[in-house]
């Protein structure tokens, strides 16, 4: 059943923020980088992981949370953080590495936390889900109906976490849903290639709790499969795993090569754009062309806007560094 | 470089290359080494340690693993008990722990445990250090973590031609062996690299003895000993202490476990100053061993012996944030300064 039309609209307001900021941070990220790429130069250092493609699995899923419910992300978050509500201007700021960043620039792209809305993320795999575990005991315990959300990407369910999560989880019958993003690439490594099984959702059975999942990238459906995940835990129904079929854009991270892909691939998914397939999806349910023109509008505003709050903040005084190694 | 070698003769390899080229080689003479890990097939490894493996010996010894380390390094225990000779990688040491049960408590145990009837032919390599922006979860160093477990040798190459070499004394060796390689020093083409790292490598089989450091540089007043990019940083600023009338001997521990504490005994008996350069965290670490050795060895100081590391901070971010943390030529130079210059302790 597709979401009501006010939800429909916020939930392609909040996708095309995400793929703008991922389209900004692209360019940034490559000041400095040209003609020779070098991780270390320009703006934006390090890693960049952008979720370019994965927007539906984020938007759709956290159109149900609240800000006291908790998410745990991946290495590739800037869309479930933009999803969970993270303050736009110092996640850029992060991002640039500046003194009004999230973290004042300690943690950078790969390790945002914004305590105001539950929301972190960690660069190793799959240990975002013990957390999130803790977050849902919390909230059981704290006798609240706050739920906790751990996304992880399809390589995370050949981790241990993974399966000693969703056990305890199970054991304790907490309120957590865990939602993997298949996006079918490990790296360089195709998920048929490192996974036993075609559906990550079947392991859900092995630990008693409910699996679903959603077939191509489809917001609509990945918004009422976690509806329904999420009322079951906040009515103390337990845990559910969902495993979401999306698409990565872009390379594991720029600067990716990506010579272990087919050739076309990539084109093929562009053809079946998540952003684009829902404008068409909307327009068709009569939504004005108006309307959408004045979202798109406003939501590159809000990046833009950003962007330039995170150049124009100041570096970290260097002193700094030594501030919050503990509380 | 050795200085016979002439131009037209010379093979200046990266880090990488020579890594893959000494797997290459081992795989030839030896059919009992694999090569397990995640994305060292067809990628040929994120840090290019596997270049052209899977193309010459196929998927059936060049295995890509799932995300799986603690399933794919217990593994390679398994199979080095079995007589094979698996050479296992870690993407970035900052993910050993998922998996650091099966390398300190299986892989370094196996040998005494086993009162020596089983042993561990493993080698385990894995990229460490920073300087990049990539935060505390890809840029550490831990050199310490693992040098501190009895059980375990670890290497880590400054340069191409000892990365061959100590590559190859590993797989040889009956041992597991963490071959740590620097990302500043690897010659991937998007971290940018040290050039003094890429050396000339010679094309046939040759081993690099672990547990010796070497000399890389002489000098009567002051000792630098410094381990992978490091001893690039120490040799830098010896060049500019030579332009001030002091002469630094530098060292590259080239293995940190064992320490080769005698090759800095022999050195600081001589000069009688002691700097040690490490990237990793200060306390409890490389730097404080090789000081705790020197003193052991009974020198008669002309000023106490002092260290360059990174703070007991986890890395930061921020290029503002980290790069001041990090170890340097200028720091190295101005330390150097004041201990010639500061009279005896």
């Amino acid at each position: 059943m597709p979401a009501e039309c006010d939800v429909r609209i916020r939930m392609y307001a909040q996708m095309a923020r995400s793929r703008y900021f991922e389209e900004a941070i692209k360019v940034a990220y490559l000041e400095g980088k040209q003609p020779l790429f070098n991780m270390a130069k320009g703006p934006i250092p390090g890693e960049m992981h952008l979720s370019s493609g994965q927007e539906p699995c984020a938007v759709g899923v956290c159109a149900h949370l609240r800000p006291d419910d908790t998410v745990t992300a991946t290495h590739r978050a800037h869309h479930i953080a933009i999803a969970k509500g993270v303050a736009l201007n110092a996640m850029a700021a992060e991002i640039f590495g500046k003194r009004d960043g999230l973290s004042g620039g300690r943690g950078g792209h790969m390790h945002l936390f914004d305590a105001g809305v539950n929301f972190c993320c960690s660069g190793i795999v799959a240990q975002g889900m013990g957390p999130a575990v803790g977050a849902a005991l919390a909230a059981k315990l704290g006798g609240s109906d706050a739920v906790a959300v751990s996304f992880i990407g399809e390589g995370a369910a050949n981790q241990g976490a993974f399966h000693e999560s969703l056990n305890l989880a199970a054991v304790w019958k907490v309120p957590v849903v865990f939602v993997i993003e298949d996006n079918a690439w490990g790296i360089s490594v195709a998920k048929r290639a490192s996974t036993a099984i075609e559906r990550n959702s079947d392991r859900a059975a092995s630990y008693g709790m409910p699996g679903s999942f959603v077939a191509d990238n489809d917001i609509d459906a990945i918004y009422a499969a976690a509806g329904e995940a999420i009322q079951r835990a906040r009515a103390g129904g337990g845990p559910t795993l969902i495993e979401i079929e999306t698409w990565r854009l872009e390379g594991h991270f720029m600067g990716d090569a990506e010579g272990y892909r087919p050739s076309g691939e990539v084109a093929a998914l562009q053809t079946r754009d998540p952003l684009i397939v829902y404008r068409q999806r909307l327009a068709a349910a009569g939504v004005s062309t108006a309307e959408l023109e004045s979202i798109e509008g406003r939501e590159l505003r809000a990046v833009t806007d950003a962007l330039q709050f995170a150049r124009k903040s100041d570096y970290p005084a260097a002193e700094s560094a030594f501030d919050t190694v503990f509380s | 470089m050795t200085a016979t070698t002439t131009a037209a003769t010379a093979r200046r390899l990266t880090i990488a290359k020579a890594m893959s080229e000494a797997i290459g080689q081992s795989m030839d003479a030896d059919p009992k080494v694999i090569v397990l890990g995640e994305d060292i097939g067809a990628l040929g490894g994120v840090f290019g340690t596997t270049q052209g493996l899977l193309e010459r010996f196929g998927a059936g010894r060049v295995r890509d693993t799932p995300i799986s380390e603690t399933a794919f390094i217990g593994a390679a225990v398994g199979l080095a008990a079995a007589g094979m000779r698996p050479v296992v990688e870690l993407m970035f040491v900052d993910f050993f722990g998922v998996c650091m049960d099966a390398i300190y408590n299986l892989a370094a145990k196996q040998s005494y445990f086993s009162g020596g009837h089983v042993c561990c032919p493993l080698v385990l390599m894995t990229s460490v250090g920073g300087g990049y922006g990539d935060a505390g979860q890809h840029s550490q160093c831990l050199y310490a973590t693992f040098a501190h477990l009895p059980g375990l040798k670890v290497v880590m190459p400054s340069n191409a031609y000892d990365a061959k070499g100590l590559m190859l004394s590993a797989i040889a060796d009956a041992n597991p062996v963490v071959f740590m390689f620097h990302k500043a020093l690897q010659g991937m083409g998007w971290l940018g690299t040290v050039p003094g790292s890429i050396v000339h490598v010679p094309q046939e089989m040759y081993e690099v003895p672990i547990g010796k450091a070497a000399t890389v540089r002489p000098g009567r007043d002051i000792t630098l000993v410094g381990l992978g990019l490091t001893v690039h940083l120490a040799l830098q600023a010896a060049t500019t202490l030579a332009a001030e009338g002091i002469e630094a001997e530098v060292i590259d521990l080239r293995t940190i476990a064992p320490l080769d504490h005698g090759a800095v005994a022999v050195s600081v008996a001589k000069s009688r100053r002691l700097i040690v350069v490490d990237d990793d965290y200060r306390s409890f670490g490389v730097s404080a061993e090789v000081i705790a050795g020197a003193c052991e060895s009974g020198v008669d100081w002309l000023a106490a012996p002092a260290r360059i590391t990174h703070p007991d901070v986890p890395i930061p971010y921020s290029p503002a944030l980290e790069h001041p943390l990090l170890p340097s030529a200028a720091k190295i130079v101005e330390l150097s300064r004041q201990l010639c210059r500061g009279g005896a302790v």
